[in-house]
């Protein structure tokens, strides 16, 4: 009860860090997405990279997050942002290349190959092949990987506090420090909801946007 | 053309090693690690970091695939929508909220540290290995049926080596996760290289800060690489090539 008071006396502050917590993992996602989803495209034409792309990119989420940010901090210390946001969206970026970039590969290679001969038939090139066949039935896949990557982020967004990227880990981290337990309450309830809500929200959009003919086939199979 | 690229890719990292010497020597690490006053600090927190990885996976380890056998046994399959749905509840929550969680309710020290991170080690463990013994292949258990094998020896023989591979991938993923996750149980009071990784933010020093992200970078990479054996150990051998 009394971190629901904690919430609404300090309103104003929990909803600026909510929204800057959206803003470090949705700016984070964009660049991964950028990156990813054209790389994994890219190692199913080149299928002698794409081993070496994955492990490159799986050692990548082993290291832990804390530890990553230990690591990365003295590197751009140099450039002069050891602390602050940008040390907390790289390595958002770099956590989330595994689940895009695997999801984007599996998905195009599980194309059915009768669909995409039957787009090489019509005459397609490569290029449209990719953006009219490929691309709308992996969607769904895809979607799926950022959908991993962005619930993933928001739990490392909440330890990033600690470097200063600020967010809802801050009430953790103050929380802590000053043992004022409705405050640790109220960001670990918040950040869990968060990631809860982004969650069913990104599974209703992969829903949506699966094109209508799988959906039929789902429906037939299910 | 692949050879090109192989070579670019050894050159890259030969390059980054040469950084990663230089920036470790500049910082002042090597002078850090080798400092004798230091080590034994460093040594007796990596020991701490070893022994909450090893109680709470060893905990977790024996619930989660006990419970994941049950779940799947008919008197209990009904339950298990309902188990799969919280547990992937609960792996969408945060571990720093996790462990914020277990500190308010259960207060600090390394106890209520070891049990947060038991009751999300567990999850990854349960769910793979229900995941795992529902997806053997019906004909296998029918057959092992049809030869007169008693339940458990159906689950000892058949069902558990043939879910073998996917029980590790979920032990794989909770070791992983524990051990990026008791670097932060040092918040909540229960040491670990935490200490020092924390302790060299708050006051600037490199040396310290690198001190304890590297080891933890290196057992996460240690840990993923003895799971890799464990599965070439434990996976039986029929089943490797398809895999």
């Amino acid at each position: 009860m009394s971190t629901l008071c904690f919430i609404s006396e300090n309103m104003e502050r929990v909803l600026y860090l909510t929204w800057e917590h959206i803003w470090i993992v949705g700016s984070s996602l964009v660049i991964a997405m950028i990156i990813g989803i054209p790389l994994g495209v890219l190692i199913t034409r080149h299928k002698n990279l794409a081993q070496r792309v994955l492990n490159t990119a799986n050692v990548l989420m082993t290291i832990p997050s804390i530890a990553l940010f230990g690591i990365m901090l003295p590197i751009l210390a140099v450039m002069g942002f050891g602390l602050g946001k940008l040390p907390a969206v790289i390595a958002l970026v770099l956590y989330s290349q595994l689940p895009i970039i695997r999801n984007t590969y599996t998905a195009i290679l599980n194309v059915p190959p009768a669909v995409t001969d039957a787009g090489r038939g019509m005459g397609m090139n490569r290029w449209r092949l990719l953006r009219e066949v490929e691309i709308p039935l992996a969607v769904p896949v895809i979607l799926a990987g950022l959908r991993t990557a962005a619930v993933m982020n928001i739990g490392i967004a909440a330890i990033a506090a600690y470097i200063g990227a600020g967010g809802l880990g801050v009430l953790i981290s103050q929380g802590i420090s000053r043992t004022y337990e409705e405050m640790i309450i109220a960001g670990a309830v918040l950040v869990s909801l968060l990631a809860i809500i982004v969650d069913g929200a990104m599974a209703l959009l992969e829903r949506w946007v699966t094109p209508r003919g799988l959906q039929v086939q789902r429906r037939q199979n299910g | 053309m692949s050879r090109l690229l192989s070579q670019v890719y050894r050159f890259l990292l030969m390059l980054v090693l040469l950084c990663a010497g230089v920036m470790a020597e500049r910082t002042g690490l090597v002078q850090y690690l080798s400092d004798p006053y230091e080590y034994p600090y460093i040594l007796s927190r990596l020991w701490e970091h070893v022994c909450i990885v090893g109680e709470s996976m060893s905990i977790a380890t024996a619930i989660g695939v006990i419970a994941g056998i049950l779940l799947t046994r008919s008197r209990f399959r009904r339950y298990a929508g309902i188990v799969m749905y919280i547990i992937s509840l609960g792996q969408t929550i945060p571990s720093l909220a996790v462990l914020a969680l277990a500190m308010s309710f259960l207060g600090i020290g390394s106890g209520p540290a070891v049990f947060a991170l038991t009751v999300y080690s567990i999850l990854p463990i349960a769910r793979n290995t229900l995941a795992g013994i529902t997806n053997v292949p019906p004909h296998l258990t029918d057959a092992a049926r049809g030869m007169g094998m008693p339940p458990a020896r159906i689950l000892l023989e058949i069902e558990i080596p043939n879910a073998m591979k996917i029980i590790i991938t979920g032990f794989r993923i909770a070791l992983i996760i524990n051990i990026g996750t008791v670097a932060l149980a040092y918040l909540i009071g229960a040491g670990g290289m935490g200490d020092l990784i924390f302790t060299g933010i708050e006051v600037m020093m490199t040396a310290k800060l690198l001190a304890g992200a590297i080891p933890v970078t290196i057992m996460a990479l240690i840990a993923d690489f003895c799971c890799g054996l464990l599965e070439l150990l434990l996976v039986p051998k029929g089943l490797r090539l398809n895999g």
